[in-house]
């Protein structure tokens, strides 16, 4: 049997403790990134309307380090009209980038899928450039659970 | 996985104009430069951050990568085809190697 | 002083699972029917449920398509492997054992087995070693190696669907009794066995993780906590690690035997290799 020192002993104890006292799990948004000034540089200040573009990912993430995400907007994709690029943030991880989509109108469609590290619970962000110079965005907040026994 | 293998799932054929869905995933720890070692050392960076898909050398679709994007990076994506040709999919690593892949495409 | 301990670590470990159980009921957990097959008769479940169904919807989709699932990049690199030739002898896998998919079609849902030469159980990862140091003369590969793990998932991905069947008799009998004896054994400071979380309360939450009846037919996996593919025994450290006692080693006795014993909890299951699972 493993012998505990005295300073395992003082963390598990006060864990334990701590497991008895919660009722409910906190949910910390209120810490912020970098990720409001990203939008910014990304949109050179311009307005950014909301909706007209969907982020599709999971109400709640099994596991931090895989959560599925995709984006889509309806868009004809031709020369004049078609989106350029949709940035992605993560506003309550370390750093709010996540990826960047870059579109051409062979892209056919603007719908992308890919999977991201999530730190905790938080709002992932995505901001689409559109040709005609506009921008849009749309939010999803996703919970991010602790494992059972260690994550 | 000590060498990055990278896969790509593409249809081989498709009629003029289809807009075809491709795959793609490439093994890669992504690693974040947020993880320290058991010492309290930082680990250093190491990411793939470019992913680029051409079609006859003209540019499909790309993605500029983030440490944020989990580790065997997944990227799924559209692309319409007008031509037969070859597809040339490239990923870039923060250490500045490049893994390809190519796949060809016939179109009715 | 111990004693003591004891009874902290148990109020602990009821709140943590009282704790997800208030979280199960907060967040509205989907219940859905979960996919079952009848237990064989002794067998001490009633059902035979698969950690596929325990899994949430995102993670079984990256199970369901072979191509999204990242662990084929492991199988992909044992597909090669296997015709590599490597070692004095001069020989690859295929020079003895030609089309996997064809020799080694049942292999993987009937590991461990009886080594009748050396007269000791044997699993799959030490049968792959054994076959390169003795009939290929090359060296054997760490266990929780990419050339291991690759093979072995490789190997017992020919397996896929073909239901978990190991004989428990004969030989076999004594390295079931102790696998059995592990499995229902308390173990560290939180004083847990598997079944503590595996037959007594699968289905139900530790914390916000769902717990599964623990099986085995879906190894190697790629765990989305590793984000690579691991073995069956690292799993079994893992939750040994968890209830704060000392694990024992990749391929020792007692986890070959454990394996044998979880193998036959699965039994009728059908081979996953290589699963995704948290």
């Amino acid at each position: 049997m493993a012998e505990l020192n005295r300073r395992e002993f003082i963390i598990f104890a006060t864990g334990a403790a701590a497991a008895a006292v919660i009722a409910t799990p906190t949910v910390a948004l209120a810490e912020a990134n970098d990720s409001a000034e990203q939008i910014k540089k990304f949109t050179g200040g311009a307005k950014v309307s909301d909706g007209g573009i969907e982020l599709s990912m999971p109400e709640i993430a099994e596991n931090g380090n895989t959560v599925p995400l995709s984006v889509s907007i309806d868009s004809p994709m031709t020369d004049d009209n078609h989106v350029k690029s949709v940035m992605v943030l993560a506003e309550g991880n370390p750093n709010s980038g996540v990826i960047t989509f870059n579109f051409t109108p062979a892209s056919g469609k603007a719908e992308a899928s890919t999977r991201m590290r999530l730190a905790k619970t938080q709002n992932v962000t995505a901001v689409a450039r559109m040709s005609d110079g506009s921008f849009r965005q749309t939010s999803a907040l996703v919970k991010v659970t602790i494992g059972g026994c260690g994550g | 996985m000590a060498k990055s293998r990278p896969r790509v799932k593409v249809p081989k054929k498709a009629a003029k104009g289809d807009i075809v869905t491709i795959k793609t995933l490439i093994s890669h720890k992504m690693e974040s430069g947020q993880r320290k070692d058991k010492k309290g050392n930082v680990i250093p960076r190491r990411i793939i951050n470019k992913f680029d898909c051409t079609l006859n050398g003209k540019p499909v679709f790309s993605c500029d990568i983030e440490p944020a994007i989990s580790a065997n990076p997944y990227v799924e994506f559209s692309a319409k085809v007008e031509e037969a040709g070859d597809f040339v999919f490239t990923w870039t690593d923060d250490d500045g190697s490049k893994y390809t892949k190519k796949s060809s495409i016939k179109v009715s | 002083m111990f004693a003591t301990i004891t009874m902290t670590r148990r109020l602990a470990v009821s709140a943590l699972i009282g704790l997800g159980v208030a979280f199960a009921a907060s967040a509205g957990s989907a219940e859905e029917t979960r996919k079952s097959i009848a237990a064989p008769d002794g067998h001490p479940l009633d059902e035979i449920i698969s950690g596929y169904e325990f899994r949430s919807a995102a993670t079984k989709a990256v199970q369901d398509d072979d191509f999204q699932n990242p662990a084929f990049l492991w199988v992909e690199k044992g597909e090669e492997n296997w015709e590599e030739v490597d070692g004095t002898a001069g020989k690859s896998c295929a020079s003895c054992h030609g089309d996997a998919s064809e020799t080694m079609a049942k292999a993987g849902a009937q590991y461990p087995k009886w080594d009748a030469k050396d007269q000791n159980p044997i699993n799959l990862e030490q049968r792959i070693n054994k076959c390169r140091t003795k009939a290929m003369g090359a060296e054997a590969w760490a266990w929780e190696s990419d050339e291991l793990l690759s093979m072995t998932s490789f190997v017992r991905h020919q397996s896929r669907g073909e239901p978990v069947a190991v004989k428990i008799d004969g030989k076999m009998k004594p390295v079931f009794d102790y696998g059995k004896k592990l499995y229902y054994q308390r173990n560290g400071q939180l004083d847990m066995s598997c079944a503590n979380c595996h037959e007594d309360n699968y289905g139900t939450r530790i914390r916000s993780d769902m717990l599964s009846q623990g099986q085995s037919n879906g190894f190697p996996t790629y765990r989305l906590k590793w984000q690579k593919v691991g073995s069956l025994h690292r799993r079994f450290k893992g939750c040994m690690k968890q209830v704060r006692a000392t694990p024992y080693k990749v391929g020792s006795n007692e986890f070959v035997a454990l394996e044998l014993y979880v193998n036959y909890r699965g039994s009728g299951l059908p081979v996953e290799t290589p699963a995704v699972r948290q």
